[in-house]
């Protein structure tokens, strides 16, 4: 590019240099034709975005009202699919729904409390040690699924040799091995202490480097105003200051939970998963989806958890938005 | 280590003086001891049991450390495909073209991404950025059957874009890029277009190196995401030869419930997905908490 052209540049930058002579539309023209630049860096992503979220987002919306086996062109059946997901969708009134539910509700906030306690337990020791102790607690997202397959299959194996069970048996705590991941009274009790053990992730990381960079000198001050206890100190002083890094750690907390589908069949080996106790509302989306190829439904369901997610979502901004307040 | 932590040293040498060894320090030490070795014991486990020959891993009670480490699980790991046709070395392979692949181009997508949403005021650039928010919270695996259709009708099945374009767009990852760019003051770009540089240099020579932290961290993540990625080698790959190492796994471990087979290979596979993983992840540890020092959602 010239220098002349850099000049033309320059003016795109300084915006209110326009005549206005023209109608709106064809100043909004120029104004886009200025920065055509911007377009063109934003436009990759952009494409991608497009192709692989936003027209899935759509797509699943749309389908979602229609009946479509993927053979034959959809057709369009209106609400039928949501009124059978609330009225004649047992497994997924009586299983996924709930399961869902008990799932997110325990493991989402126990996850991102759990996040933030260390966060601020490691915040509070020396710099060097930070760093290991913040890479031990990361382990277990860098592990990812084969950690499972390779550790916790044998912990928590039905047989009496499994870890858990011949400890359990050995200092007297039962007297029959526990079918931890097979029987359907404890595989959601087993899903929720695996998916937490793994919950230290990217929301982890937001939320101690949030705490790290709490202004110190805003301690001393709450000392002045006497604060006593650590405790209020956290609660008047660190997680104001850290809001936002709250939010982003529990916006990651949700989506977490929520599009967690594989780790019931992981852990009990079995598809669908004993008696349905940890069939969660991926499952059945997965169900509909690949085994019954009613795509049409299975979209209605999707539509459904991405309902919740952003549901959930405004509830936390709720909680953390910083409106007005700092 | 980073600008960020320097402060913070400082104050907990200031409180140290204040609670010097008090009780409550220890008994946190302590208890974070344990738990980091509780959390810690997995990975011991993988790289141990790795090296364990047969008629140790089924040892009980089980060993922590290896006896006679052996390479038996190793080799065992590059037979299993020695009479098919695809061998083990062209999952990896795969695995590597797409976890390379992936990593540049997610990084160079965002950051191109995030300089003109952040820097340039361009009509709909408000729209854009919320449009990328509001899909933060939603997550793509969400709405796999239309992806799947998508995939399927641009053609890209069976070939390595069909791996690495579906993850491009990722809205976490131009978001914290935006924040690291909105730390860039105006003047300095203002100055540099003033000395004739074009908006591409001064993307390339001002603003990636400032946001160097944020590549970083966008990079690991990326990585790890297709380096253990099962769902495109399932749902877009057909081909056994497109099919990457993870996806190998997940057949071994398909009928290990119920068999004592190629637990050995399982394990060793195990050290060999993780390790890529933890290297990197030391790497660039201290720049990612500095990233994360600004994913703030104000």
């Amino acid at each position: 590019m010239s220098r002349s052209d850099t000049q033309v540049m320059n003016r795109g930058y300084a915006p209110g240099t326009t005549v206005r002579t023209k109608g709106k539309l064809s100043l909004l023209m120029k104004e886009i034709w200025r920065y055509r630049l911007s377009y063109l860096f934003i436009a990759p992503f952009m494409i991608c975005f497009t192709f692989f979220i936003l027209v899935p987002v759509v797509c699943a919306l749309l389908l979602s009202f229609t009946s479509y086996n993927s053979l034959e062109p959809p057709r369009f059946i209106g609400w039928a699919n949501f009124r059978y997901m609330i009225s004649g969708d047992l497994l997924f009134l009586q299983y996924a729904l709930p399961n869902t539910f008990k799932f997110a509700v325990i493991a989402g906030p126990l996850g991102y409390i759990a996040s933030f306690l260390l966060a601020w337990l490691i915040s509070i020791l020396p710099g060097v040690w930070r760093k290991w102790f913040a890479l031990a607690m990361y382990s277990p997202s860098l592990m990812g699924g084969i950690a499972m397959t390779i550790v916790w299959l044998p912990l928590l194996s039905g047989d009496r040799i499994g870890y858990l069970n011949s400890f359990l048996l050995e200092w007297g705590f039962i007297k029959e091995p526990v079918l931890w991941v097979t029987s359907k009274d404890h595989l959601m009790t087993s899903m929720i202490v695996v998916t937490l053990w793994s919950s230290m992730g990217i929301g982890f990381l937001a939320m101690l480097a949030g705490i790290l960079n709490v202004n110190p000198e805003l301690y001393e001050a709450g000392k002045l105003d006497g604060i006593k206890s650590r405790l209020e100190e956290i609660w008047y002083i660190t997680i104001p200051s850290m809001k936002p890094q709250m939010l982003f750690g529990a916006v990651m907390a949700i989506v977490g939970t929520f599009k967690a589908g594989g780790i019931g069949t992981q852990l009990s080996g079995m598809n669908p998963t004993p008696q349905y106790s940890g069939h969660l509302i991926m499952n059945q989306i997965d169900d509909y989806g690949f085994i019954r190829f009613e795509l049409g439904y299975a979209s209605a369901l999707s539509v459904f958890l991405l309902l919740l997610m952003y549901l959930s979502n405004k509830f936390c901004w709720r909680l953390f938005g910083s409106k007005g307040d700092e | 280590m980073t600008i960020p932590f320097t402060r913070k040293r400082f104050r907990f040498r200031r409180r140290s003086k204040l609670f010097r060894l008090s009780r409550f320090e220890v008994l946190i030490t302590l208890l974070l001891v344990l738990l980091s070795a509780f959390m810690l014991l997995p990975l011991v486990y993988i790289f141990n049991h790795a090296f364990k020959p047969y008629d140790e891993l089924f040892i009980y009670p089980p060993t922590i450390w290896a006896r006679q480490p052996s390479l038996q699980n190793f080799i065992e790991l590059f037979n299993i495909t020695s009479e098919q046709v695809v061998p083990v070395t062209r999952y990896i392979f795969n695995s590597l073209v797409v976890a390379v692949l992936s990593v540049v181009v997610v990084t160079l997508v965002s950051a191109l991404c995030a300089y003109p949403l952040s820097k340039h005021k361009f009509p709909g650039s408000q729209l854009v950025f919320a449009t990328i928010m509001l899909t933060m919270l939603f997550a793509p695996e969400t709405v796999t059957i239309p992806r799947y259709l998508v995939v399927s009708h641009l053609g890209i099945m069976n070939t390595y874009w069909g791996h690495v374009l579906p993850m491009v767009a990722v809205p976490v990852a131009v978001f914290l890029m935006k924040q690291f760019v909105d730390q860039i003051p105006d003047d300095l770009l203002e100055s540099a277009r003033m000395d004739g540089a074009r908006e591409f240099t001064v993307f390339l020579r001002i603003v990636v190196p400032v946001i160097m932290p944020a590549v970083a961290t966008i990079g690991i993540i990326s990585f790890q995401t297709a380096w253990g990625n099962v769902e495109s080698s399932t749902l877009f790959m057909q081909n056994e030869e497109m099919k990457t190492f993870p996806y190998f796994v997940s057949t071994l471990t398909a009928n290990m419930a119920n068999s004592v087979a190629r637990q050995g290979a399982v394990a060793a596979a195990a050290l060999f997905m993780f390790i890529p993983n933890l290297i990197i992840f030391l790497v660039f540890q201290s720049k990612v908490i500095a990233t994360m020092a600004h994913s703030g959602i104000k």
